[in-house]
């Protein structure tokens, strides 16, 4: 007799190999990113099986929420220009191949590698989490003992917005799309429930699955809707506001793990007795900065007066 | 103990059941408003009887309000969405409609 989950977690890897199969074979680009958008949800489902929430949470809410908007609205982009065909370089296929299955190699060498059960880095979480300032082991390990990690990830987004701002400029002028008054309550209705979530989001992040990035991306979705609706548009006074929030939760989270380092401690290194406080005001700021960078991320310029002739060249 | 564990194991169940029934709606209804219709109302009830079944079992009052609240906001969100897909594809047709007139009436 096979265990019924067992059952359940073959199916869900065939599931997530095939869609991701489709992914790749597809040739009509909206039914790739659909497909996308599913492989990320099984994806998702296939963390909580790992016993992972917190990857879920965020696979859910980044990699195909936000992920998937950010797609949808390239090809809306594109849509009415013919995609230029792949430039085909001569041996380009046999260097990828190789490529390819270099990655695959390791991956396969680290996992025989890996001794069998064994005990991981979960005991040494385990053994230091009452120093931390935080009862939940991955924001212990995301916030404090692999904080630098985390300052990595929020500089990538950073770099990201600076990119989209430095490639395309001007302000939209297609007029707002007619959504009717049923959508209209559902946004009155939703929009600050959702705020109120990804509130709760960070603040449970101390204590169980959650954090800065998830609710960052429920924030994020909020303004996606501002965004989509037109209820915002950003203009161009709005850009020194801007770019002050996408700046300070980098800002914040490098000025304070400088800033704790005296007195003999080392960098990223916060006083046991103020580290929660720390901990949440960082994780509060970088919040703000992901949920404003991924917004600005789907608007996707810089919302600048270009001329005409500058728009015609 | 046993008859709350069964009335949640079959309140789950229909629920797949419903899922399921929306699902083969979904393939096999013949246009978008059929399958909106098939998808967003078996959908719900079937996620309403699962929330039930998953509050039957659930250990303390936060956790059954959560899975109310989840329910609401799913439910809502669906028949926005399907909302919304429909009034696209109605106008889709109608645009797709006068084009077809003018050309007819094209001399």
């Amino acid at each position: 007799m096979i265990d019924a989950l067992v059952l359940f977690d073959l199916v869900l890897a065939l599931a997530i190999i095939g869609i991701a199969a489709g992914v790749l074979i597809l040739r009509d680009a909206f039914a790739m990113i659909v497909c996308f958008v599913i492989f990320g949800l099984l994806s998702a489902l296939a963390w909580v099986r790992l016993a992972a929430p917190d990857v879920a949470l965020a696979e859910a809410a980044i990699g195909t929420g936000v992920t998937g908007a950010l797609l949808l609205k390239t090809l809306a982009h594109l849509r009415g220009r013919t995609l230029s065909p792949p430039l085909r370089v001569k041996g380009g296929l046999v260097v990828n191949a190789a490529l390819c299955a270099l990655v695959t190699l390791a991956g396969i060498g680290v996992f025989l590698a890996t001794p069998i059960g064994g005990a991981g880095l979960e005991g040494l979480v385990a053994q230091n989490l009452a120093a931390s300032g935080v009862a939940h082991p991955v924001t212990a390990v995301l916030l404090n003992f692999r904080a630098f990690d985390t300052l990595m990830e929020v500089v990538v987004l950073l770099v990201a917005v600076v990119a989209v701002w430095s490639m395309e400029r001007g302000i939209a002028r297609a007029p707002a799309p007619v959504m009717g008054e049923v959508y209209a309550g559902f946004a009155r209705l939703v929009l600050p429930a959702a705020v109120i979530v990804g509130a709760y989001l960070l603040w449970i992040g101390a204590i169980a699955p959650g954090g800065a990035f998830q609710g960052g991306a429920v924030l994020a979705a909020v303004g996606l809707m501002l965004l989509i609706t037109r209820a915002y548009t950003p203009l161009p006074a709005h850009r020194g506001a801007a770019r002050i929030v996408f700046v300070i939760g980098t800002a914040l989270f490098a000025a304070v793990a400088l800033f704790v380092a005296q007195g003999g401690r080392a960098t990223f290194e916060y006083p046991a007795a103020h580290a929660k406080s720390l901990i949440l005001i960082i994780e509060a700021v970088v919040t703000i900065s992901i949920a404003a960078t991924l917004a600005a991320l789907f608007h996707g310029r810089e919302p600048v007066a270009v001329s005409v002739r500058e728009t015609r060249a | 103990m046993i008859l709350i564990d069964s009335l949640a194991a079959l309140a789950i169940l229909a629920g797949a059941g419903f899922f399921m029934a929306g699902t083969i709606g979904l393939l096999r209804f013949p246009d978008t408003f059929c399958r909106l219709h098939a998808l967003t109302k078996a959908d719900g009830l079937g996620l309403a009887l699962i929330c039930l079944g998953a509050a039957l079992l659930a250990g303390s009052a936060g956790e059954i309000v959560r899975l109310v609240l989840i329910w609401l906001f799913v439910v809502l969100s669906a028949a926005t969405c399907a909302h919304l897909v429909a009034r696209h594809a109605r106008a889709d047709a109608a645009a797709a409609r006068n084009t077809a007139v003018t050309k007819e009436t094209r001399p």
